[in-house]
């Protein structure tokens, strides 16, 4: 005869923290380092398209750990998927 | 048995998640739309398609809402015919003012109010009512707020170095991508009320036996239904919700939608069927305040805040109203005139919505105070 669930309740708060604060901010960290410039590049130099800023940097290691942070972030929203389809 | 009467019943209902369907567009797309990430015709059309194929994903929650709030004994098809008007007229009017409230609610309200004419207040599971519906809605906006500002001010803080041309332009592709996922399980969580509502009616009626599932027209025209009424956008609460509660950039509302996709997932993994809304809108908020610098209509939110207060009662007493009419009555002809009210009052705040429409041109119009831009477009 509880009213509240308290487990639940921590629970929603630390997950929810976790995936819904955490992701975007891996997000975040994704795309600042596909952003990372190449040694060779200086800030301005932008590339042909001029002001248009491109999202890649052209770092090798940027995008590799761009990558990562995007794979997790897309398994992360599958997980929600197949969250929704078992019904939970 | 009486099939004329189920048959309104069944109307009414899919008019209900219709409506649900519009109230609820915002709650997924509002920031995606205010942010420019997709255009306003896209983004309902996404979220449509993303309702429908969500409201088949899965049906385990689709037993029905109100088994644990009321006595299902008790109720009769009147009764839930009372309760999905006093719903849709709530939806209906919020609709106008622009106030992005719980459907959810609008809907339980309604199903209180007309169960407690019908058969008093024992027929209310009151604990069942606290614990699953009121302490949730008061504490799931707060978890919004305070996870959305927290991601909000994280990703500020990463991102603070990239060119604003990029980051804006990497941020919306993020968003598109949580705005569905909440789109997605939109669908699963209120569709599911509506065939829980109806598969109700079929076993007050005595056409399904007690405890049976919801058939597949029940799924298939729920789907449909609020797919449709996505699809059809409600541009006012969408507006209120992009540009009247926050100014927002795409880091934002890519930090609000995750937030309200991991808090409404959670919640129903554990059971709870919150509100959608008042996750989306405390999501929204919650961006705001983690934002430096970012203004806050504190003076908007209050409007939403004490509608959701009177979400429950004020459903609850439309849903008692329209019984006691149709039991006054009696019988399917009650029922008719009720149904004949509910069409003339609906009719009523559609045309009154029409004086100062809002849609899809002007949608984004700078926000002077209230939900009606203040040079109206001519269609």
């Amino acid at each position: 005869m509880d009213w509240i669930n308290l487990t639940a309740l921590w629970q929603i708060v630390v997950f929810g923290l976790l995936a819904g604060a955490g992701l975007p901010a891996l997000f975040a960290v994704g795309l600042k380092a596909l952003s990372m410039g190449g040694r060779t590049q200086t800030a301005g130099a932008g590339g042909p398209d001029g002001d248009s800023e491109p999202m890649v940097g052209g770092n090798p290691l940027g995008i590799m750990l761009a990558s990562v942070c995007f794979l997790i972030v897309l398994a992360a929203i599958a997980g929600g998927i197949y969250f929704i389809v078992a019904g939970s | 048995m009486n099939d004329a009467l189920l048959a309104l019943v069944v109307v009414t209902a899919l008019a209900f998640d219709f409506t649900n369907g519009f109230h609820d567009t915002g709650n997924a797309m509002a920031t995606s739309i205010a942010t420019g990430a997709l255009g306003p015709r896209t983004a309902v059309a996404l979220s449509g398609v993303l309702n429908l194929v969500g409201a088949f994903l899965s049906l385990s929650v689709a037993a029905t809402i109100a088994s644990g709030l009321v006595d299902t004994n008790l109720v009769t098809l009147t009764v839930v015919f009372a309760g999905l008007a006093g719903g849709i007229i709530w939806n209906l009017l919020t609709w106008l003012l622009g106030i992005p409230s719980s459907s959810s609610h609008a809907l339980i309200g309604g199903v209180i109010g007309a169960t407690i004419a019908a058969a008093g207040g024992h027929a209310i599971k009151w604990q069942g009512l606290v614990s699953k519906v009121v302490l949730p809605a008061v504490l799931s906006p707060i978890i919004a707020i305070l996870v959305a500002a927290t991601g909000t001010y994280l990703v500020y803080r990463i991102s603070r170095d990239i060119k604003a041309g990029a980051r804006t332009h990497g941020f919306r592709i993020g968003q598109i991508g949580s705005a569905s996922l909440v789109s997605l399980a939109h669908g699963t969580n209120d569709a599911q009320k509506t065939m829980g509502i109806i598969t109700l009616a079929l076993i007050a009626n005595g056409t399904l036996h007690s405890g049976a599932s919801a058939p597949f027209w029940v799924i298939l025209s729920c789907a449909i239904a609020i797919s449709l009424g996505t699809y059809l956008g409600g541009w006012r609460v969408i507006r209120t919700l992009g540009k009247g509660l926050v100014e927002i950039e795409s880091p934002q509302g890519m930090a609000a939608e995750f937030s309200s996709a991991a808090v409404i997932l959670l919640s129903s993994h554990f059971g709870y069927s919150l509100s959608t809304t008042h996750v989306a809108t405390g999501s929204i908020l919650g961006t705001g305040i983690g934002k430096k610098g970012a203004e806050v209509r504190w003076n908007v939110a209050g409007r939403m805040a004490t509608a959701w207060l009177f979400t429950l009662p004020a459903a609850a007493i439309t849903g008692a109203a329209g019984y006691g009419l149709a039991n006054v009555i009696g019988g399917t002809a009650g029922v008719i005139v009720v149904f004949v009210i509910l069409a003339a009052i609906a009719g009523f705040i559609y045309l009154r919505s029409r004086k100062t429409p809002v849609s899809h041109d002007n949608v984004n119009a700078e926000w002077t105070g209230s939900v009606e831009p203040a040079v109206p477009v001519t269609v």
